[in-house]
């Protein structure tokens, strides 16, 4: 696995990241070397996924037009847009979730690290592994809550029982769910509360070490405590996961992510640090979805 | 000319017109239907065991496990076709079952679009063949069939196995255990492969897409996640088709070979209890009816017993399920 030494304490400074201003985002853009300038983010020196000229198709019909942008690497980066603009769909082609459909199709490239992962030569399962998913709703399999977490590991690792235990601890920690559960490993997952679900899920995704975590509207299942714990989540994870979420609520977007993308019908509208997008958008359409003017 | 009436006029109207009346005619109807089940059941129930009541008062317990069944000097024991109805469902369920599966995985997992209905209607079309033109297939095409390929085959290298070997022995007639318990397969694949497929269809999409997600591949989702996620309706579909099997007559009164005595080769002829009841009615009277008729009870007992063990086993599911919440 490339991404073994990941500890808690590495980042420590990404909550600051996190809760910036465009002088601390300057500074530490320098600092962790992620920015190559400060007012044009779509130069992303330290990219984890780079996105050119990216199409994608349901049939004959053009989903997403010529979206072409960079994520970096262990930031959080959101897309907001009213539905129906190709926000999930993006989110769906990283892991090449459409691979299940006959019939939808993208076209361009996107390269996670060296390699284009739309590459027909891709090996799917390999790719997934390396880029886990959240979805809408918590969707804990049918087992017991050690083996939701488990259930990934053993797909590509054969660990020890202790080791698998200690893997297991590791990401349901990480998950912010450890002292919820660690009396109740053996219980179904879907004994647990909606949150908690969720939260197995998030568990369960970075139990295998991915680089990159999608989120699909992580929340929008939830109540409003789940809600703000999956979001303090979030920032902890940056630390080790490259993030992008998708989200319906603007101030969530806001409030956890580095970067956002707002799309609008199909098209990527305007990308850039969060807090420019949303005190100083430079597109009319991009302002007048966060005013609340449509969407 | 519509006139319109104040509050209680209309209410008193409501009444006459004999709304409520109805209600109550209805609701006492209904429950006469409902009630008429019960009766049916218990009513089927009590006439057997009367008729059947010379036979048990003849030869005691013995008659369940005794294995002569000799018309002419009114001998009777109901272990043949006990064991022929229990061993021929065992081969059908045995081959039925991973088929269905099959079925159920392909139509709903991997089909392309074009050819799901196709083939989720041609299950449902071979469901509805009557069971005698299974049985005549059976006996005219399959039986002769699989008795000079099938047959050697398997006796030549099953049969060799220490263990399970004598099972695969008999005569190569064509009309055995072994062939009616094929027959039986084919005919139970229907139903159980379309309850499988709405089970596997009622799978929320997102659950599939996590575990794809995970880097699943196919073989994992269905046998680590939809399995489970549907095991209580699947294990229903297997005993509504086993429930089938076993009171399957037509089919199996055609390929089975009517014998009543005791093998233990899955190739020789055998009988079930429907077999022997549908072969020997007609001329029976007196001890021999009453044990066609303590063959039925027993019959309808086995089949008590498969659905209560369904039902056992899909309350505990249930209660396991349930018992995690708390």
């Amino acid at each position: 696995m490339m991404i073994t030494a990941m500890t808690e304490d590495t980042q420590p400074n990404s909550r600051a990241i996190g809760l910036k201003m465009a002088g601390v985002l300057k500074e530490s853009g320098e600092r962790t070397g992620i920015l190559d300038k400060i007012d044009s983010v779509r130069q992303i020196e330290k990219a984890k996924l780079k996105i050119n000229d990216l199409s994608f198709y349901y049939g004959k019909f053009k989903a997403l037009h010529n979206v072409t942008m960079q994520i970096p690497d262990k930031q959080v980066t959101a897309f907001i847009g009213p539905s129906g603009c190709g926000k999930s769909t993006l989110l769906r082609i990283f892991n090449r979730m459409y691979d299940l459909y006959p019939g939808q199709t993208a076209s361009g490239e996107i390269m996670l690290d060296e390699q284009n992962i739309l590459s027909s030569s891709v090996d799917v399962n390999m790719l997934r592994a390396k880029v886990g998913m959240v979805f809408q709703k918590p969707t804990p399999f049918p087992m017991s809550i050690y083996d939701n977490v488990a259930f990934g590991v053993r797909l590509y690792e054969s660990l020890s029982r202790s080791e698998l235990d200690e893997r297991v601890e590791w990401a349901l920690q990480r998950a912010a769910l450890w002292t919820e559960v660690k009396d109740k490993l053996n219980q179904s997952g879907a004994a647990l509360s909606g949150g908690q679900q969720q939260r197995l899920c998030i568990a369960r995704g970075i139990a295998v070490k991915p680089e990159v975590l999608l989120l699909d509207e992580p929340t929008s299942a939830l109540d409003p405590i789940s809600t703000t714990k999956i979001e303090e989540l979030v920032h902890e994870l940056k630390s080790d996961f490259t993030i992008a979420i998708v989200t319906h609520n603007m101030q969530q977007a806001a409030r956890v992510s580095d970067f956002t993308a707002f799309m609008y019908l199909g098209k990527l509208v305007e990308y850039d640090h969060t807090d420019v997008i949303f005190t100083n958008p430079g597109r009319k359409e991009t302002e007048d979805y966060i005013t609340g003017r449509f969407g | 000319m519509i006139t319109l009436e104040n509050g209680p006029a209309k209410l008193a109207k409501r009444a006459q017109n004999s709304g409520v009346l109805g209600d109550k005619v209805f609701r006492g109807t209904a429950f006469f239907f409902a009630a008429m089940v019960l009766a049916v059941l218990f009513g089927i129930m009590l006439l057997l065991l009367k008729e059947a009541w010379p036979t048990f008062a003849h030869f005691g317990f013995g008659f369940f496990y005794h294995s002569e069944w000799d018309v002419v000097n009114e001998k009777f024991g109901a272990l043949v076709p006990i064991v022929g109805t229990l061993v021929t469902s065992l081969v059908a369920i045995v081959i039925g079952v991973p088929v269905s599966f099959g079925i159920a995985i392909f139509i709903t997992l991997m089909a392309p679009n074009w050819m799901k209905r196709p083939v989720g209607i041609a299950i449902e079309l071979l469901a509805a063949v009557p069971s005698i033109i299974y049985g005549m297939w059976g006996l005219f095409y399959f039986a002769p069939w699989f008795a000079n390929t099938m047959q050697p085959l398997m006796t030549d290298t099953l049969g060799n196995v220490p263990l399970i070997g004598p099972f695969f022995q008999g005569p190569p007639i064509g009309v055995s255990i072994f062939t009616a318990g094929v027959v039986l397969a084919i005919m139970i694949i229907p139903f159980i492969a379309s309850v499988m497929r709405d089970m596997f269809e009622v799978v929320p999409t997102e659950l599939k897409e996590s575990a794809y997600a995970m880097g699943s591949t196919t073989w994992e989702v269905v046998w680590k996640v939809i399995l489970p996620y549907t095991k209580a309706g699947v294990i229903g579909g297997i005993m509504l088709g086993l429930g089938r099997a076993l009171g399957e007559t037509m089919a199996v009164a055609f390929v089975v070979g009517n014998s009543l005595e005791l093998n233990t080769g899955l190739f020789y002829p055998g009988a079930t209890i429907a077999s022997t009841m549908a072969n020997e009615f007609n001329e029976a009277s007196g001890l021999h009816m009453s044990s066609l008729i303590a063959l039925a009870l027993i019959l309808f007992i086995i089949t008590f017993i498969v659905l209560s063990i369904a039902k056992w086993f899909l309350l505990r599911l249930e209660k396991v399920q349930e018992g995690s919440k708390t």
